[in-house]
């Protein structure tokens, strides 16, 4: 293989990968606090009509960025009222969020239609950028693919080396425990699920900006729920996010290389597309199957609803 | 006395027609109606009849129409709402609507692409491959290194004949080209259609085209404009000039506005015979989209001149010699492949340089 094929696989594959790796660190944060947000193909949705009318308008990615960050804390905040204040379940609320957000976005983004964005600069990281392969592979981006290494490294160090990740650690395990010693439960849940809708709202923002500069309905096309698969397949743990959503976009990208290569292949398209979601069936089946995993790993309680008084 | 009665009748008949309400006519269609695609095409089709039958008809459409159970019930709704002719625009409503037209037998039903027909039910289809010839044509004049990328949704006898027809008309005109494909497994997917373009693109492909929904590669080959590589672009569906002002030479356009007008007034007069469609330049069903004027001048005059010999049967996109992948004759020289031929076309004629998805 030859080193710029190489180099230009790895490429595309980050890219592919950067809409998931965002969304789906978000949605780890939040499903370490305990609230189980399935409305990430939604909110990703009205991030990416938000972002993009603002920055058609504006002309800054920077403040379209910004809008889908708005949006996408917005969507979850009627989330968070639903299943944290009223308690509703947060299955049901989340699938509701992710049926409203489509269908709003199509309907919000009906005038932007027929309107595209110019393309994003790449910001070439001084040096690293030159080295061979590895150099145009991860060093030539547009910043939120950057960002979306920062966000890694933040998550990862809030999550396991600061006070307050332990504490949203706390109340995603035992909240009955974290309530009794003084932490506010439900403002701390609050807080996860508003950072997880604004991650999703730039994930949004991602595809309608940089990735595929171009608003149209329904243009997610199912990478939210990716997202959330992922969250599963990297048994709630960043890094292997990270790893779960370059399989995925290098799952895409190595078979459409293939394909137009003209190389024979005796494995049908099709079936490399479906494969990232069957990895996710087998990393299920085996960490279920390891009840030590479960317990280290996925918060004790996602999904349940807590009342401080009751 | 029997013109006396012939003028009795037509007189009766326009002084029925004059009082008469105008009749509704129903619309399905599969996606909403956007601003470019299969669905738009439709869209304008129904407001040309519309305005072509003045105060004789209104319209109404519903879109976004799953394929299955719940055309069933969108098709039964439109006719006891009052429709009187109904145009299902996808190749899933076949059935559905084939069940509401036995059971409303006095009224009309018109289904694109399926091949079901009956007494009050007929259907209608473009030879969308007659204008993936003549881009083959401009794309083989133009390539600089013989090669071009096709984005392909799935792997059905319509995106075959596509691909085989844009290749037969880019090797008519330059043998040394080949033509890759990219299947996405989605009729919608802006950011994979967009992966997929520029993929071909950096193997080398100069053309790109797709049988997809979105505009994501015609804005994919204008990018490359940006860093001075001069990648073009064609489009399907609508003409996607806007997204790709300086990488779109043409593409392939459907129309059909004026078979609506067509049909909807054979039917309001009662003359409506069953009929099974299938339309291309002749009919003014599809139409190449205005060339770039990047398309060198004697370029136009060709395709031009091939575009009427298409349009009076002179020259068939399939005329054969046409030679499978695999080296097998699939038409013999002098003949030309059939309608049923094309409608059962599973493999790639030569020139394709990739290997097609087993099943």
């Amino acid at each position: 293989m030859q080193p710029s094929l190489l180099s230009s696989i790895l490429f595309a594959t980050v890219v592919a990968g950067t809409p998931l790796v965002i969304t789906a660190l978000g949605e780890l944060v939040t499903e370490k606090s305990g609230v189980l947000n399935l409305g990430a193909e939604g909110i990703m949705s009205m991030g990416a009509v938000a972002a993009f009318a603002v920055t058609l308008h504006t002309g800054s990615p920077l403040l379209g960025v910004l809008a889908g960050l708005g949006a996408g804390m917005a969507m979850s905040l009627i989330f968070a009222v639903a299943s944290l204040t009223f308690m509703a379940n947060q299955v049901a609320s989340g699938l509701a969020l992710s049926i409203f957000g489509v269908g709003l976005s199509a309907f919000i983004g009906k005038p932007y239609e027929s309107q595209a964005l110019p393309s994003r600069a790449t910001w070439d990281i001084p040096l690293l950028h030159r080295i061979p392969v590895l150099g145009h592979a991860f060093f030539e981006h547009q910043a939120l693919v950057y960002f979306s290494w920062i966000l890694l490294a933040a998550v990862a160090w809030f999550l396991y080396r600061s006070r307050t990740g332990l504490v949203l650690r706390a109340v995603g395990e035992a909240p009955a425990a974290a309530h009794a010693v003084g932490y506010k439960v439900v403002r701390i849940r609050y807080m996860a699920v508003l950072f997880g809708g604004a991650m999703a709202g730039i994930g949004g923002a991602f595809l309608s900006v940089f990735y595929t500069p171009l608003w149209v309905e329904g243009m997610v096309a199912g990478r939210g729920w990716i997202s959330l698969a992922l969250v599963v397949f990297a048994t709630w743990r960043p890094a292997r996010v990270l790893v779960g959503a370059y399989l995925f976009g290098g799952a895409m990208i190595t078979q459409m290389f293939v394909q137009g290569s003209g190389m024979h292949l005796s494995v049908p398209s099709q079936f490399l597309s479906a494969l990232p979601y069957a990895a996710t069936i087998i990393v299920l089946v085996l960490i279920s199957h390891n009840r030590a995993t479960i317990r280290l790993n996925s918060p004790a309680s996602l999904g349940q609803p807590f009342s401080p008084e009751a | 006395m029997k013109a006396r009665n012939t003028v009795l009748t037509v007189l009766a008949a326009s002084a029925a027609l004059a009082a008469a309400p105008p009749a509704q006519v129903g619309f399905v269609y599969v996606s909403p109606v956007g601003d470019a695609g299969w669905t738009y095409q439709h869209d304008l089709g129904r407001k040309e009849m519309e305005r072509a039958l003045g105060g004789q008809v209104t319209t109404k459409f519903i879109e976004n129409v799953p394929e299955g159970a719940d055309a069933e019930r969108v098709i039964r709704q439109l006719v006891t709402g009052g429709a009187k002719i109904v145009f299902t625009t996808s190749f899933g409503y076949m059935n559905p609507t084939e069940k509401v037209s036995r059971a409303f037998p006095d009224r009309f039903f018109f289904h694109a692409t399926g091949y079901k027909t009956g007494k009050n039910f007929g259907i209608y289809n473009a030879r969308f491959y007659e204008g993936r010839y003549l881009c083959g044509v401009i794309a083989g004049k133009m390539t600089k290194s013989n090669v071009a990328g096709y984005v392909a949704a799935f792997p059905i006898p319509e995106v075959m004949q596509g691909i085989n027809a844009f290749t037969q008309g880019m090797r008519s005109v330059n043998p040394k080209a080949e033509v890759r494909v990219i299947w996405v497994n989605s009729w919608f997917d802006p950011g994979k259609e967009r992966e997929a373009a520029l993929t071909l693109i950096s193997q080398g492909a100069d053309m790109v085209t797709h049988h997809t929904d979105s505009t994501a590669v015609v804005q994919a080959a204008e990018e490359k404009h940006k860093e001075n590589k001069n990648v073009y672009a064609f489009s399907y569906h609508s003409d996607m000039a806007k997204y790709g002002p300086t990488a779109q030479l043409t593409g392939t356009t459907h129309h059909w506005g004026e078979f609506y007008t067509r049909t909807v007034k054979e039917v309001l007069a009662g003359t409506w015979k069953g009929t099974n469609v299938w339309g291309g330049f002749k009919e003014g069903m599809i139409k190449l989209a205005p060339l770039n004027k990047a398309v060198p001048e004697d370029v136009k005059k060709l395709v031009l001149a091939k575009e009427k010999e298409i349009a009076s049967g002179k020259l068939h996109p399939f005329a054969g010699p046409v030679v499978s992948q695999d080296g097998k004759e699939r038409v013999a020289k002098g003949k030309h492949m059939t309608d049923a031929e094309l409608g059962a076309m599973d493999y790639y004629v030569q020139g394709v340089a990739s290997t097609l998805p087993k099943k």
